[in-house]
């Protein structure tokens, strides 16, 4: 495949990254997308904006956080160097909240009132329910029904936070259906309403403004493994759902072509099963406003995902994703739920860390991946989220004896 | 000229306002979904929408979204509801029928074969909910060279810088979306529709049809009076919904059907 100069510079005016990506919605949605467009564009170009999303990155959420090196993880796996990149020490406990911070900061700038958004582990949700307390917002979250059972202390943490949780129970009750919710709500509330998409995906300007938003998480490691090492890393591993912990991580460092940067998908129960690999698995269909890789069948109908991790139960993904996976310039790769729930023992057990379900998946492809790499080569691993959420689906998924009785 | 063309200038001729029907293909099945198609302009419909099923229907209220799951599950599809097109037509061959729904089905056809194969089925417009201007460029030069119509749809918030944006790829008719909202929940105010048509035809020609949250003949007349059109769709849905298994299942969607023919045939006078 040819290389380009750079891989950094889409998407173009129309939104589109390649063939995908784009703005996909209805035309009473339009009017708002362009306003949502255009106040990002003043935005980002703004210093004091910019100042103040740094200095509640600083103050509120605690950046930077560490790229911690895991020596026991390290040996365990016994190849490369395996650092942890700390999103789960942000405050509410996984990266969502960096670009929450930027898109509630935009909101206001807009006049807005009224905030929505959709949630799928519920780590999206808490982000946004709290920052639409710090600045006072009202505050709907959408959540599937399945999720909101499997992520029960996340749906107490945005009501106790003052945010009205709404249960949606069409399709599999997941993230998609979420999302669909999302947007109904938003069309019949054009006036008042700022949707707070929470991930890279979506129509123009989402995928691009999440994906900024969400940079300083590759920035800082820059500058930590340039400090730690001396050195770029040699490569970058990250979990995808809809892929904006990746994108953060992975987009400050797609022009060094030296280092290699590896996305994993949920593969459920199996790519020849029910899982949640679109890249893999799927094909270029039109879903919540772009174009990217989507699960579906020959009629054009959207399958349902599965994967033990909620956030990553998702059919589809960001469509900067897509085209890195068509130029080739990021392997994307994918992680069955077993796999997940070992690397999510290791972690914990070697290291002291509770991962994320969704982190779990990157660590699980980090044990694949280090055995045959040098000692020095040096891997960072996105841990994008605690994983205090997830104690109920791993008690489930292991079993009473695990637990010695104590479920 | 088109089906669609012929349609509003007979209309124009009897000084009246077409009643647009909207039913989901293959709800709740193939054979019942088809007798009501066929039975539509019998029953009044001088204009013909059919739904094309999709899992995620974004823009819908949940009467047409349990419709397109209905349809789905038994074993609806793109392929389906070109079928069902074919069969009407050898039943009617004047009656404008429009296809609605979302973009993914049509790109996994491939646009440039869809519109052929639409257009050989007997489909004449196409209405794409989720396909606005900013995209449009790959779907309407296939439907133009189909000879099939791209309905735009054009909503309270198309304000008069947007419009011309809009109603750069329309042909056929204009639908106006009555509400900020999705199908089958609220109704706008007359007031608000009325200044609304108007705004649209200082941007245009073509006839316009009204539809969103029209649920009752009395409301159609209403709309028959000021627009082209009066499209009423969750409202038949639902009363096929409440007749799915029952003798009803086409004949009570019909009869509602009748009763709207009738309050946009009294409308003028
Ligand atoms: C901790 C954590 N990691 C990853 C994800 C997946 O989202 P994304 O791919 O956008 O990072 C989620 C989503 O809920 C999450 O909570």
């Amino acid at each position: 495949m040819q290389s380009l100069n750079t891989y950094r510079a889409g998407p173009d005016e129309r939104g589109h990254f390649g063939i995908f990506g784009g703005r996909y919605v209805a035309e009473t949605l339009m009017p708002l997308i362009l306003e949502v467009e255009k106040a990002y564009g003043a935005a980002k170009a703004d210093p004091a904006f910019q100042a103040e999303f740094r200095s509640l990155l600083a103050q509120y959420v605690g950046r930077p956080n560490p790229l911690y090196f895991a020596r026991r993880l390290t040996e365990a796996f016994g190849g490369a160097k395996v650092f942890l990149k700390r999103e789960d020490l942000n405050h509410t406990g996984a990266h969502k909240i960096n670009n929450c911070i930027g898109q509630i900061l935009l909101a206001r700038r807009m006049g807005k009132q009224r905030i929505i958004a959709e949630t799928g582990a519920g780590q999206h949700g808490v982000a946004t329910a709290t920052v639409c307390a710090l600045f006072g917002m009202r505050c709907v979250i959408y959540m599937g029904a399945t999720d909101i059972e499997r992520q029960m202390p996340n749906v107490y943490r945005m009501k106790l936070l003052g945010a009205e949780v709404k249960p949606v129970t069409s399709g599999a009750a997941t993230l998609k259906d979420a999302m669909n919710d999302a947007l109904r709500d938003w069309v019949s509330n054009v006036t008042d309403t700022y949707y707070l998409i929470g991930t890279v995906a979506g129509p123009h300007p989402y995928p691009a403004m999440v994906r900024d938003f969400q940079s300083v998480i590759g920035e800082e490691v820059r500058d930590q493994i340039m400090a730690q090492e001396g050195r770029l890393p040699d490569s970058l591993v990250a979990c995808i759902g809809g892929g904006s912990n990746a994108m953060g991580l992975f987009h400050p460092f797609l022009d060094d072509k030296s280092v290699r940067i590896i996305g994993v998908e949920a593969a459920g129960h199996g790519l020849d099963k029910l899982h949640a690999a679109s890249l893999t698995g799927g094909k270029p269909g039109v879903l919540h406003g772009n174009r990217t890789y989507l699960l579906q069948d020959a009629d054009g109908q959207i399958a349902e995902a599965h994967s033990i991790s909620a956030g990553l139960d998702y059919p589809g993904i960001g469509p900067e994703h897509s085209w890195l996976h068509e130029t080739g310039r990021v392997e994307y790769v994918s992680v069955t739920d077993d796999e997940a729930v070992v690397a999510f023992q290791q972690c914990t057990r070697l290291e002291g860390i509770i991962p994320a379900l969704e982190s779990s998946h990157a660590i699980a492809h980090a044990a694949k991946l280090t055995p045959g790499l040098p000692k020095d080569h040096l891997m960072v691993v996105n841990l994008s989220g605690r994983g205090d959420k997830d104690v109920s689906t791993i008690a489930k998924a292991l079993g009473d004896e695990h637990l010695g009785g104590l479920v | 000229m088109s089906r669609i063309a012929k349609r509003f200038a007979k209309l124009k001729a009897e000084n009246r306002a077409a009643l647009v029907t909207f039913i989901t293909a293959g709800d709740p099945d193939r054979a019942t979904s088809q007798a009501l198609l066929d039975g539509m302009p019998a029953a009044g419909a001088d204009i013909i929408e059919l739904g094309m099923p999709f899992t995620d229907p974004m823009a819908d209220g949940p009467v047409i979204e349990l419709a397109a799951g209905r349809a789905l599950k038994a074993g609806g599809s793109l392929r389906q509801t070109l079928e069902m097109v074919t069969a009407f037509r050898k039943t009617d061959a004047e009656t404008p029928v429009i296809l609605m729904g979302y973009y993914n089905p049509v790109y996994a056809w491939g646009p440039e074969k869809f519109a052929k194969d639409a257009a050989q089925a007997g489909v004449d417009g196409l209405i794409i909910v989720d396909l606005p201007p900013e995209e449009a460029d790959e779907l309407v030069p296939f439907l133009r060279a189909a000879g099939i119509d791209f309905i735009v749809l054009t909503t309270p918030t198309s304000d008069d810088a947007r419009l011309p944006v809009v109603l750069a790829n329309a042909s056929g008719f204009v639908y106006y979306v009555s509400i900020a909202g999705i199908t089958g929940t609220a109704s706008a105010a007359q007031a608000a529709i009325d200044e609304a048509v108007a705004r649209i035809r200082r941007h245009t020609g073509l006839p316009v049809c009204v539809g969103f949250g029209i649920k009752a003949p009395a409301q159609a007349a209403e709309i028959a009076r000021v627009a082209d059109g009066a499209v009423v769709g969750s409202a038949i849905v639902s009363v096929l919904a409440d007749n799915i298994g029952k003798s009803g299942a086409v004949s009570a969607p019909l009869a509602l059907v009748k009763d709207l023919a009738a309050g946009v045939r009294g409308a003028r006078k």
